[in-house]
């Protein structure tokens, strides 16, 4: 701003542009001093609360009982059932971000085709509005077992019966029941990645797909070296996306399983030590694991963020 | 990013994507033009099988709210859409009358208004803050909102609970009102934060000139024009509220101010009498986010492209 030149004209009117969009603005802290106070009281603090805890013994009525050193963390990485806990936050990791993602992308792709688009988009994206609680009602019309012989009122006993295959526990079968819960997931959460890939495949320019015809691509070019890497940053946010939501998966499994019949997950473990087995030290290690697990998706965000200003 | 994301929604009924792949054969003989057809119906099969694979479960439930509980309990759903019929409403009498899903229904309400009113509102100011104004530290604090994005609120609940517990917040409506605005701001402040930095630079600048206030620019100028980023970001934050069960097991666990989803979880686990019922009520709890979501759906949408990551 040339204000020391044109003295005479620099008095009046310049300086409040200059305080609010140039200059520094002490009144932002009033501004954002709502939302910082609420970040530390409900983020910052009782993160730090969580992470000591987690090396302490306490009683159920919160009282600090001692030091307890590494003692949690070792039950939790060498406690076979623990494990096995690992084990199924894992399964849900890798089949519930390929399935999701994957079908997301197909599906995406596939439904242009069709001439009732936006019926079918809309089908897939309702579970979004459905609460776990309710999903939890309606899958299970889906997985109800009855013992052999008896008359099937679950949808997918009843159908494998039509093959004449035995009819399945779901939900107690340690073969498949984390595979039952992760189809509840899918089932919810597909909409949300087709929805936003759809937007991205249809978001590449045209002059790109003309340049990409005139050098001779075919289908299978045109998609695997054009399409996908154009939309690889889409696809790079809504992994992130679910990523983060499987890690912390919850309500699925509290709902359907409880956890019980090694269906258990990391979010589910850290409820139960909390409130079941009123153990808060046991319970703050686990939410300090699931933290840690999820640390370097926080990095890649905050890195992402900074590089879009 | 509001242009951005319009022309998104524009595209999303323009162009076909495969159209343009399959766009590349151009002259055609009856043969390729058998084996295109072929593909395209096997396409179509493809995506209605899906569509119904997602769809029949919910629809399954929808027809067995209508039946009475003995015949719930003793055949398919699907082998009642054949004549003769049982419908009856007497599910949803029972459980709107009896069961007290009414009241859970309404505590639900009271539950998500402020819980998606209050987050909006601090989230704005801030968010107007982080996008207009220079002061120091702004990108450290933003970005440190920003990282809480992703941090799992079960660190945090431990703690907060105890708090809690010692000023007799458990239980209380309020509890939840708090804990939801502080949990709902970290995507409420990135979300607004990108749209208001989005807005002409002119119009804020010439606003400043005339001698409007801060607050005059922010309530005059900038909310009326981010009305679209508000409206995503009250679905998302409504139906987060209102489809949480975390929280409100946490803070609330049950009793007369609980709410609908509460509730129904507390019935799943139960094979006892009120297990019919929960056909009826899981659809009830199920109504309104739904309507929401249709009247809203192209909003909601919206905030999804707006480049959302929020678990």
């Amino acid at each position: 701003m040339a204000t020391i030149t044109q003295k005479g004209v620099s008095v009046a009117a310049p300086p409040r542009r200059r305080r609010s969009l140039e200059g520094i603005s002490w009144s932002a802290w009033f501004w954002i001093a709502p939302a910082l106070l609420l970040i530390a009281l409900f983020f910052i603090y009782p993160m730090i609360i969580t992470i000591i805890s987690s090396f302490e013994n306490i009683d159920s009525l919160g009282n600090v009982l001692g030091f307890a050193g590494l003692k949690w963390y070792g039950k939790i990485f060498t406690d076979p059932n623990n494990l096995i806990v690992l084990r199924n936050n894992l399964l849900w990791l890798v089949f519930g971000t390929i399935l999701t993602v994957g079908l997301g992308l197909v599906v995406a792709l596939l439904v242009d085709r069709v001439r009732f688009e936006r019926v079918i988009k809309s089908t897939l994206f309702i579970p979004m509005a459905i609460s776990a609680t309710s999903a939890a009602v309606i899958w299970r019309f889906v997985y109800i077992y009855e013992p052999a012989g008896e008359k099937q009122i679950g949808l997918l006993n009843a159908f494998l019966g039509l093959f004449h295959i035995p009819p399945q526990a779901w939900f107690i079968n340690s073969a498949v029941n984390n595979f039952a819960l992760i189809a509840i997931y899918v089932w919810g959460w597909t909409g949300f990645s087709m929805v936003i890939l759809s937007a991205a495949l249809k978001g590449i320019p045209d002059e790109i797909i003309e340049a990409a015809k005139m050098d001779g691509a075919n289908r299978f070019t045109l998609f695997w070296r054009v399409m996908i890497p154009m939309i690889a940053p889409t696809i790079t946010v809504v992994t992130i996306t679910m990523v983060i939501n499987i890690l912390k998966i919850f309500d699925v499994v509290y709902v359907n399983t409880g956890g019980n019949y090694n269906t258990s997950v990391i979010a589910q473990e850290f409820y139960t030590q909390l409130f079941t087995n009123q153990n808060p030290g046991f319970g703050s290690a686990w939410a300090v694991v699931l933290t840690v697990l999820i640390l370097p998706v926080l990095i890649i965000n905050v890195r992402r963020i900074r590089a879009e200003g | 990013m509001s242009q951005q994301v319009t022309e998104l929604a524009d595209l999303d009924r323009g162009k076909s994507v495969a159209g343009r792949l399959g766009a590349l054969e151009r002259p055609q003989t009856a043969w390729e033009r058998f084996t295109r057809s072929f593909n395209n119906s096997i396409v179509t099969i493809i995506v209605v099988v899906i569509a119904l694979m997602w769809s029949i479960p919910t629809f399954g439930l929808f027809v067995a709210s209508f039946l009475p509980p003995q015949v719930i309990a003793s055949t398919g759903w699907w082998t009642n859409l054949i004549p003769p019929w049982h419908f009856t409403i007497q599910n949803y009498q029972t459980v709107i009358q009896g069961q007290g899903f009414g009241q859970d229904f309404l505590n639900a309400l009271i539950i998500a208004i402020p819980g998606t009113l209050l987050p909006m509102a601090i989230g704005a100011f801030a968010a107007y803050a982080f996008a207009w104004m220079k002061f120091p530290f702004r990108n450290f604090l933003f970005l440190l909102v920003v990282a809480m994005l992703v941090i799992p609120n079960q660190i945090a609940l431990e703690p907060i609970l105890a708090i809690f517990t010692s000023i007799g917040f458990t239980g209380q409506y309020w509890s939840l009102w708090v804990v939801h605005t502080a949990f709902g701001l970290p995507f409420a402040v990135f979300l607004l934060r990108n749209f208001f930095a989005a807005l002409p630079r002119d119009l804020i600048e010439s606003a400043h000139i005339d001698g409007a206030s801060t607050w005059r620019v922010f309530w005059n100028l900038i909310l009326p024009l981010s009305v679209p980023a508000l409206a995503s970001l009250a679905i998302f934050q409504f139906m987060w509220v209102w489809n949480d069960l975390l929280n409100a097991l946490i803070f609330i666990g049950g009793g007369p101010k609980q709410p609908v989803t509460l509730a129904v979880a507390n019935l799943v686990g139960s094979y006892g009498q009120g297990y019919q019922l929960l056909t009826a009520a899981a659809f009830i709890s199920m109504a309104l986010p739904l309507v929401v979501f249709f009247a809203l759906q192209r909003y909601f949408i919206r905030g999804i492209l707006a480049g959302s990551v929020k678990g």
